[in-house]
């Protein structure tokens, strides 16, 4: 009855191609915003900061970078862990050399760095794909960390072997470190996680997302009718980097204040975001964040009802989650190979014939 | 033969021997992706649960002991003192031939004719959900599994090449493991026996045919599911060989299913698609890894048998795509 087109006439092919076309749509997201950054700094608290709110908004950073990569541009990574220790690593390297600048910039010229290291691990994609591409990512996955471990120079010939956040101030307030408050570094991280995901869907239904949903679809096709498959992997590798590695230094300079690359970015992370990908929808800007969403919460949620609500042992919930997050993802292939975004979609379709689907 | 000749010799067998451990991995995924055309991530965890099974059948664990405790406020932990480890390895083998009837059942028959990186995906999750299983079933503790096989350094090769070095020389002789030669004899009666299995019966003439042509073999009146079924079993059945001897050699741990990402620099190595490709791949990735670590490593940091396989893998794919035995990838639009 309310959600669907009519009596809202586009005049303009701007506004024949915006994102939310539904009114009721735009709404809802202006509020859904409006509420994020209005709202939640004043209700957030410490458990909610730590364990839900930052790990969302970082891997929902993650969950974007790999799904330009492996949803828009159709070539699987599994270095996902090893690019955010790029990221991670920048950052660090950046700010303790040169403390007096913006967080906010050393968390991009982060992800800058992290783009050129992702174009150099990229240019097998040119020659090999499907599988093949996947272990050779592998390769970048076990060679960056091992590096990290290696080269002191890394983390600063610390003796642990540790890197540490420093404190670091935007307009006066504490962002990172261990001091920083709970409002702080998650507006730290929305404002960023929104701009970038605003860039990410511009990018993605310009010229350049369609020379890479080409490349997906069939690569060799793509090239005959003259998208050149160099640019668009390579491309695709970069952003998809560049995001992945500001994803690895808010990961390490907001969220875990300190980090050694085995534990923090080992290859368990990559899987990680892969199921993202997969559960959310590959492809597709929202699903990145709704994918993202569902893992982390779900871990969360069945932790605190059964071992908060039934008293079971942590580690018996432990292996149930992995059970269930197997279960969900093979689940997810059968009934829907498109992720939750799909169904979300098809909700929309629904609701827009509701009451008269016929 | 001077030391330095002899050193190089004992690295280069130390190679081997891993290298033939991680064949043992890769031959199950080879199985598989020949028979389905899918590439199953799950393999290194199979070996583990393989592993953790035969374990808590020796042992006389009850399944789910940890959950049933929980939920009943019960006491369980042992059913009898154990099995005897022949009977042991039987009933493993039952539990994987179930184990792929069931992957068949709930999973493959609605996955036929999707994409090959959707299968792969759906492979993970299967590799999440049986690790998940195997620790709920058994524990997650680190298990030590006897089967029987003899391990420990050889003497008798130690002494034979202690005399091959100058005598002046302070040299105590080359270390071998006894258990990577067992594995070894038992990874060439594995592949023999399957090779003979594949071209000498009604069945393994039928796994040939669905892995050339699913649509022809099919035609032919071969029954895909069960096919899979068998295919499926035999590489549980490949899996559970690889698990009992990486179990022996280093306990029965998580790190067990990590194996299953070393073998895929050997299959990329050796072709997805050829036996023994995954043999040869996996001996030129162990003799590699331990002469790069014994020449370069000491140079840059060590432990690069990390990463070196990839890295190998890697440089290896940009100049020949299908590996060395693969068949050649021709595509069209």
């Amino acid at each position: 009855m309310f959600y669907r087109e009519s009596g809202d006439f586009k005049t303009s092919y701007r506004a024949d191609q915006q994102t939310f076309p539904l009114k009721l749509d735009r709404w809802v997201v202006w509020l859904f915003i409006a509420f994020a950054f209005l709202v939640v700094p004043f209700l957030i608290n410490d458990y909610w900061e730590k364990s839900v709110l930052l790990p969302v908004l970082v891997w929902s950073m993650a969950a974007l970078g790999l799904n330009i990569l492996t949803g828009y541009c159709g070539q699987v990574s599994l270095g996902t862990g090893g690019f955010m220790a790029v990221g991670a690593y920048a950052s660090y390297k950046l700010t303790t050399a040169m403390p007096e600048l913006n967080l906010f910039i050393v968390i991009i010229l982060s992800g800058g760095i992290t783009a050129m290291v992702g174009v150099l691990f990229g240019l097998p994609s040119l020659r090999i794909k499907g599988f093949y591409l996947a272990v050779a990512t592998l390769a970048s996955q076990f060679f960056l960390v091992w590096l990290f471990n290696k080269v002191p120079w890394f983390y600063n010939y610390s003796a642990s072997g540790q890197i540490t956040a420093p404190e670091r101030t935007i307009l006066g307030v504490i962002v990172s470190g261990p001091n920083a408050p709970p409002w702080a570094t998650y507006l730290f991280c929305l404002t960023l996680v929104v701009i970038l995901a605003i860039v990410a869907r511009n990018l993605t239904r310009g010229r350049i997302g369609r020379s890479w949903m080409a490349i997906r679809d069939m690569d060799i096709a793509a090239e005959i009718i003259g998208v050149p498959p160099l640019a668009a992997k390579l491309s695709a590798f970069a952003v998809s980097s560049f995001y992945v590695g500001v994803a690895g230094a808010m990961f390490f300079m907001i969220y875990l204040g300190a980090a050694e690359p085995t534990e923090a970015f080992g290859i368990d992370k990559s899987f990680l975001v892969l199921f993202m990908i997969i559960i959310g929808g590959l492809g597709s800007i929202v699903g990145s964040f709704i994918g993202a969403t569902f893992l982390i919460l779900l871990p969360v949620l069945l932790k605190n009802i059964l071992v908060g609500g039934f008293g079971w042992p942590t580690d018996l919930v432990a292996h149930l989650i992995l059970m269930i997050i197997g279960g969900l993802i093979m689940f997810f292939l059968i009934v829907e190979p498109h992720g939750l975004t799909q169904l979300w979609r098809i909700t929309k379709e629904k609701l827009r014939l509701w009451p008269f689907p016929h | 033969m001077p030391v330095e000749l002899l050193n190089v010799i004992e690295v280069m067998l130390n190679g081997l021997m891993a290298g033939i451990m991680y064949s043992l991995v890769a031959l199950g995924f080879v199985l598989i992706y020949k028979a389905s055309g899918i590439f199953n991530y799950a393999q290194g965890v199979m070996a583990l649960f393989a592993a953790l099974t035969l374990v808590g059948f020796q042992t006389g664990q009850v399944p789910f002991a940890h959950l049933i405790n929980v939920i009943f406020g019960t006491h369980i932990e042992y059913w009898s003192d154990g099995l005897n480890t022949f009977v042991a390895i039987i009933l493993t083998i039952i539990v994987m031939v179930i184990l792929a009837y069931l992957v068949e059942r709930f999973l493959l028959r609605h996955l036929v004719n999707t994409e090959p990186i959707i299968l792969f995906m759906a492979t993970i999750g299967l590799a999440y959900f049986m690790e998940g299983l195997g620790d709920l079933m058994w524990g997650a503790n680190i298990k030590a599994l006897n089967v029987g096989i003899p391990s420990g350094g050889s003497f008798w090769w130690e002494d034979v090449t202690k005399t091959w070095a100058p005598a002046e020389a302070d040299y105590y002789g080359m270390y071998i493991d006894v258990l990577d030669v067992w594995a070894a004899v038992i990874a060439i009666l594995l592949v023999v026996s399957l090779t003979l299995f594949s071209q000498y019966t009604k069945t393994g003439r039928a796994l040939r045919a669905v892995a050339d042509d699913h649509q022809a073999a099919l035609t032919l009146g071969i029954s895909l599911r069960t096919i899979w079924v068998i295919v499926w079993s035999i590489a549980g059945f490949v899996a559970l060989v690889a698990g009992i001897m990486w179990g022996s050699k280093s306990g029965v741990q998580f790190s067990l299913s990590l194996i299953a990402l070393k073998a895929l620099p050997v299959l990329i190595l050796g072709g997805f698609t050829s036996i023994p490709g995954a043999i040869i791949g996996g001996l030129i990735i162990g003799v590699g890894e331990k002469l790069f670590e014994y020449w370069i490593g000491p140079l840059i940091g060590g432990a690069t048998e990390n990463w070196f396989a990839y890295v190998l893998a890697l440089v290896f794919l940009m100049f020949r795509p299908q590996g060395l035995f693969g068949e050649k990838i021709i595509e069209r639009v």
